[in-house]
């Protein structure tokens, strides 16, 4: 057993300091909140949940964050906490993040992701699009539906196989733009170009995509990479920087070779 | 008002139907095509998958979903697999095997016709993710890699890792993102769907609310495609994404549209059990930890408290494989939900509560190696680590049933078509396929069969015979619509009461669990209907909503779901309280073997129930579409 005392009375006591802030165009600003008798067990989203509750009894509006699953998988969460994109722990979305990782009186400072190209919505929830417009741009196989051969019939060594899946994990949450000083979102997009690269089926598009997916980074306002590395260090996928490597590599021999958009 | 249902399943042989109905569904002209609009709410597997073929076959797609990004929709939290009769194993698998494993599972609740065709376009699915760069799992000689899961004696479960709902939903937002760039496809995000428009008898739009600037929309389309997933949030914990919510349906049941087999929900057996109160979800462990982890508790209640690794070989009792001994720990779901809360009656659960079961890998570790077992597993291990901070390489995991799927849903036909002419259901959304009880890797198969393979040939019968005339949104219809969904809103902003949205939210999902989850009967389900509507009516009198409608509200989008789960949970009591017998995930007490197992009633429930709204919550019109086995026997399941 965990020997945490599940559902005990006595919890921690903490002093949050969230970024409240009403819209895009409103400036915000962190407000302390006290948060009394969290459970270690509890995870992060859930110790905002009971925040959120009482602040609704007083009257007050709740804060405003992004979550969905709950397991760490639709990328829907975010936060800084204290810093760090996602918290504290490594391979950790911040849904998975629990209260026993904090001590009793401690202060925990809650941002949104910060980086232009994703506008703050409301509190903590900022506005990824400028991911999903990336993807259009090359972020796919060009295949309709239907037509297809057998699933079988072209082998994909495991080694490959399994190296494209290291890449295709990524949940397209942003930490790594949000622990980038540069506000580089080429891990992102450097996972994307991985997964296809590494198989068959990504070959025909292969210097097209990564070609016209890195415009579209480059176009939100994302920036350069200068291999920092805080984002496979943020990522709670561990995406590896190899996939920069790999993209960088591409981009280069699409632009030695001519590659049309 | 009664309404004839008709399953339009065509006639002919089994195995030739679908062939059959395809050559006979009338075609649009490819120039015709980009002349109609079609509306796909929901962008999860069956939502993106659609909105993604029928764009690249030419219609105008605008596709709406809650999430900021079609990427997000919970089919991403999938973890076991995918099946498909591809027999790539040489193990006996086949099309027949896979429609009659998916008829037995689903307890003989399902319509031959649909599932046959499920199990025949399984193969294609998995030639068309493949082809997308879907990673999924290959052995070292390059062939794609399989595993038996829950339920099945052959390897027909594709994966990849533990995230194969990920890996497919990503390779279906690819599709949809080269359409959406292609511009052949709207995409919009936090928005979410408050009603349905009819015009003329038929579903020719929705009404949304943009949930950043709160702003009320309607779309106006020639026909509707709902995927927006389960209800199993009405439980308040499941296994769901917390968004998850049975808002769309409901909107459509009560415009007209029936609901089937509500009743019908998937308890998961292998969750990590519940902490505490401030318990915001459930996670749920994949099923394919069975194949190697064996299921025990302690033979005597005494040693429940003891640390399971100092609890002796012969004082454990490894029940599935003593009461099940054919299909041991991999009995389906149902089945081994149920074993679990039989032993934890019986006061040998452990954990918090005595809610709790032991998932054992201490023999796989030995057998296997820890590296292999890593391999298999690792990502799952981490998270339960993460969760509940324990170690699962050197102490059992716990695991206890929870809410995770709805087999019922919105009634359709054989083409996905509902009561309401134009309005199509699909993927969880609808009651299809998978009768009583979904068998496990079923439903990313059915999400994307109905997505890639079957919309896409079915709708052009409804746009080609329809004969409605193109609508503008402007009509008095939609206008209407809004002015109810605005009305709504500010009925919820005015009441001004005490408590939250989540509160009653709590409140409803407990009594939901305690009367109509993993076992029902008479008595608590008339408690239920009793108290739902007590419920409601302090919903709607104490119901504290802060700040407005004009802007990113969380607590007013709750209210919405919390207010549609309030009304659906009435109907899911009645339905339950009707069903008088036992079958996949609907037990009722008073219908069971002595042995405990479930006790169907052929000769008077071999229906499914349909449900009309009638304006009166407590008084819905039961309609039953009688299922007719020509190819199957109904027996008795067993997997001993």
């Amino acid at each position: 057993m965990s020997g945490h005392g599940h559902g005990s009375g006595s919890g921690l006591n903490l002093t949050l300091k969230i970024w409240r802030q009403k819209n895009a165009g409103t400036p915000g600003g962190l407000v302390s909140y006290q948060a009394h008798g969290i459970s270690p067990d509890m995870s992060f989203l859930e110790m905002l949940d009971i925040v959120n509750e009482q602040l609704a009894e007083r009257g007050e509006e709740p804060v405003a964050f992004d979550h969905d699953c709950r397991e760490g998988i639709c990328g829907m969460c975010s936060l800084v906490i204290n810093g760090n994109p996602h918290g504290p722990d490594s391979a950790t979305t911040t849904c998975q993040l629990h209260m026993r990782r904090f001590k009793d009186g401690d202060v925990i400072t809650i941002e949104p992701w910060r980086a232009k190209p994703f506008p703050v919505i409301r509190d903590l929830v900022v506005d990824r699009s400028a991911f999903d417009r990336i993807q259009a741009k090359g972020g796919f196989v060009s295949v309709n539906t239907g037509g297809t051969p057998d699933a079988n019939a072209t082998p994909i060594a495991k080694h490959e196989a399994d190296l494209s899946m290291d890449a295709a994990q990524c949940i397209g949450c942003g930490a790594c733009v949000a622990a980038c000083k540069n506000a580089s979102a080429m891990l992102f997009v450097g996972a994307k170009v991985s997964q296809y690269l590494h198989l068959p089926q990504g070959q025909p598009e292969r210097y097209r995509r990564v070609l016209a997916m890195v415009a579209q980074h480059d176009a939100e306002g994302f920036g350069g990479c200068t291999n920092y590395q805080e984002c496979e260090a943020a990522c709670p996928k561990e995406i590896s920087v190899r996939v920069i490597a790999e993209m960088n590599r591409d981009f280069l021999r699409a632009t030695l070779i001519g590659t049309e958009l | 008002m009664s309404i004839n249902l008709d399953s339009k399943i065509p006639s002919g042989p089994l195995a030739q139907k679908w062939e059959k109905h395809k050559f006979e569904c009338k075609l649009v002209n490819p120039a015709n095509k980009r002349k109609y609009t079609v509306i796909v709410v929901g962008t999860g597997l069956a939502g993106a998958s659609a909105a993604a073929s029928l764009a690249e076959l030419g219609y105008n797609v605008q596709a709406f979903a809650f999430q900021d990004s079609a990427r997000r929709a919970h089919s991403i939290a999938a973890q076991g697999g995918i099946n498909a009769a591809k027999n790539y194993q040489n193990d006996g698998d086949s099309v027949y095997r896979l429609f009659y494993d998916t008829i037995k599972g689903g307890d003989y609740r399902a319509r031959e016709g649909n599932v046959h065709r499920l199990a025949e376009v399984s193969t294609s699915i998995i030639d068309q993710c493949v082809a997308q760069g879907v990673p999924f799992a290959r052995e070292y000689g390059g062939t794609l890699s399989n595993r038996s899961f829950g339920g099945a004696q052959v390897s027909r479960t594709f994966y990849a890792r533990g995230q194969t709902g990920q890996q497919l939903l990503l390779g279906a937002y690819s599709a949809l993102s080269r359409q959406v760039g292609l511009g052949t496809v709207q995409f919009h995000g936090r928005s979410e769907m408050l009603d349905l428009v009819l015009v003329n008898g038929h579903a020719r739009g929705i009404v949304t609310r943009d949930l950043v600037s709160g702003k009320i929309e309607t779309w106006a389309a020639d026909a509707v495609c709902l995927a927006t997933g389960g209800y199993g949030n009405v439980f308040f914990l499941s296994t769901n994404a917390q968004g998850c919510n049975v808002t769309a349906t409901w909107r459509a049941h009560k415009r007209g549209a029936l609901f089937g087999n509500p009743c019908y929900t998937q308890i998961h057996p292998t969750c990590i059990p519940r902490s505490g109160d401030h318990q915001s979800k459930l996670t749920l462990m994949s099923e394919s930890l069975r194949n190697d982890g064996r299921v025990w508790v302690p033979k005597k209640a005494e040693d429940t408290g003891k640390n399971p690794v100092d609890i002796a070989e012969d004082d454990r009792d490894y029940y599935l494989e003593r009461i099940y001994p054919a299909f041991g720990n991999l009995v389906p779901r149902d089945i081994a939900s149920r074993a679990a809360k039989r032993m934890c009656d019986e006061g040998r659960g452990v954990g918090p509560g005595g809610l709790g079961v032991y998932l054992d890998f201490g023999a796989a570790v030995k057998r296997l190696g820890k590296a292999t077992v890593a391999e298999r597993y690792g990502n799952l291990f981490d998270m339960y680590q993460r969760i509940t901070d324990e170690n699962p390489y050197e102490v059992p995991m716990r695991i206890y049933p929870a809410v995770h799927y709805a087999m019922g849903g919105l009634w359709v036909d054989y083409n996905l078509m509902s009561n309401v002419p134009g309005l199509h259901v699909l993927g969880e959304a609808n009651f299809s396929d998978h009768g009583a009880n979904r068998l496990g890797a079923s439903a990313l198969m059915q999400g994307l069969a109905d997505g890639y393979f079957v919309i896409p040939y079915t709708i052009g019968q409804y746009l080609a015979t329809s004969g409605q005339k193109k609508l503008t949104g402007d009509e008095p219809e939609f206008k209407q619509a809004v002015v109810e969904t605005k009305a709504r809103i500010d009925k919820f902003l005015a009441i001004g009461g005490k408590r939250s949205p989540t509160s009653f939210h709590k409140e409803l999902g407990l009594l939901m669990w305690e009367n109509c989850g993993m076992a029902r009967n008479r008595e608590g389900l008339l408690h239920n209907l009793e108290r739902i509507p007590q419920i409601r009516e302090e919903f709607w009198n104490n119901l504290n909503v802060l700040g407005d409608g004009d802007s990113y509200n969380v607590g007013l989008e709750k209210a919405g779901r919390v207010a549609d789960f309030l009304e659906f949970s009435e109907l899911m009591c009645r339905d339950a309280l009707h069903r008088e017998e036992s079958c996949g995930g609907h037990f009722r007490e008073e219908y069971q073997t002595e042995a405990g197992e479930a006790e169907r009633n052929d000769e008077d429930f071999t229906y499914v129930a349909a449900w009309n709204y009638t304006g009166d919550l407590s008084a819905p019109e039961l309609i039953k579409e009688p299922l007719i086995f020509e190819e199957v026997h109904p027996t008795t399941r067993s997997y001993k």
